[in-house]
């Protein structure tokens, strides 16, 4: 029953990757490449369970944290070059 | 030292459900290293009612399960929005005003804001919230005004 | 008792599938990107909610729910956090944000409300 949920997963995942290269601008690559990063987690948790193993839900809470310090990082990195943000728009 | 206090039990929460291991080894551990990051946080004077609100702890949970209704409302207005494509939106941004009188009423607003779909709030400026929503009528849900007075209620 | 906590399970399990997808389409299909982070609040709130309830429902009692549960508050936190940072960066370094109805009327209400 959990090959359901992860099977969906992957797909969204494959459709987050789809978006963050197609742009257009910088912050949507960025939005995508977040909502990536949570559906790893959600997916490493489902993993978890079909598995059968509770072993892998460290490595979930884990890959939350550092998802969201990366995405934070990246924000605090182009805030200075904002120039640079809206080229990619062009 | 209320706080401290309440720090030092969250963080050995925080280690004991994550360890999974009860020796007397790794509890010693566990109580050295949670004295390390208290002793620490309280010398970099970090450790106030902003970090630690112990006085919302039994007022919130109450307005957590308003807001997950609210959530699951606004969670199906925007998936409906989503099927329908995206001419049946109409984005727009709105100004609200934020009514708590503290800095943590106000960021509790906020992000509840955010966090139910259809409006994201983009600005917060003095007492003013600049909110981006998805539809009319997620907006006019905002401007009634119902989530401010709620969260009003929820600070001290 | 077992058969109903699975079934239970189970449709957590499929509906929070369901607005994973419907969130992921939504990427896809808005037009630009404030109202896409609308779609990806779908997916963060009610797929991660949803999916991890399902799964808290199998786990029993013990260290595999207390960590679900974490996971359930970090990412609801984490996620309203990383949005408002992204939208406001995005409008911070200029990108306008698409409206089309009429604007001045929407902040005369608010101006009109105490």
């Amino acid at each position: 029953m959990y090959i359901i949920p992860a099977v969906i997963l992957l797909i969204v995942m494959g459709i987050a990757l789809f978006r963050a290269f197609m742009g257009p601008t910088l912050y949507d690559r960025i939005l995508a490449v977040n909502t990536f990063g949570t559906k790893t987690v959600l997916f490493i948790a489902v993993i978890d369970f079909l598995s059968g193993r509770a072993a892998f839900l460290d490595i979930a809470i884990v890959y939350a944290l550092i998802n969201f310090i990366s995405v934070i990082g990246i924000l605090r990195f182009f805030e200075y070059s904002s120039k640079t943000a809206l080229e990619e728009e062009n | 030292m209320k706080h401290v206090l309440a720090l030092s039990v969250l963080l050995s929460a925080f280690w004991l459900i994550n360890s999974g291991h009860y020796t007397s080894l790794i509890l010693f551990f566990m109580v050295v290293s949670v004295l390390f990051v208290a002793v620490l946080c309280h010398r970099m004077d970090v450790v106030d009612g902003e970090s630690q609100p112990l006085e919302l702890t039994f007022t919130i949970p109450v307005y957590w399960l308003w807001l997950i209704k609210e959530v699951t409302v606004a969670n199906i207005a925007v998936t409906r929005c989503v099927w329908k494509g995206a001419h049946s939106i109409s984005p727009s941004v709105i100004k609200v005003k934020a009514n708590q009188k503290t800095d943590l009423g106000i960021v509790i607003y906020a992000n509840s804001i955010t966090l139910t779909p259809g409006t994201v709030s983009i600005d917060l400026e003095d007492n003013e919230i600049t909110v981006h929503a998805l539809t009319r009528e997620t907006a006019e849900d905002l401007l009634t005004g119902e989530m401010d007075r709620r969260v009003c209620k929820v600070e001290p | 008792m077992e058969l109903l906590l699975d079934i239970v399970s189970w449709i957590l399990l499929i509906s929070g599938s369901f607005f994973a997808l419907t969130g992921a389409l939504g990427l896809l299909r808005f037009p630009d990107f404030f109202t896409r982070t609308h779609a990806a609040s779908v997916t963060d709130t009610a797929g991660a909610g949803l999916i991890l309830t399902g799964l808290m429902l199998q786990a029993g009692w013990g260290l595999v729910l207390a960590k679900l549960l974490l996971i359930l508050l970090f990412s609801l936190l984490a996620s309203t956090t990383a949005c408002h940072a992204m939208a406001k960066a995005a409008l911070k370094s200029g990108l306008k944000p698409q409206t089309v109805n009429d604007n001045s009327n929407s902040e005369k209400e608010t101006s009109s409300k105490p």
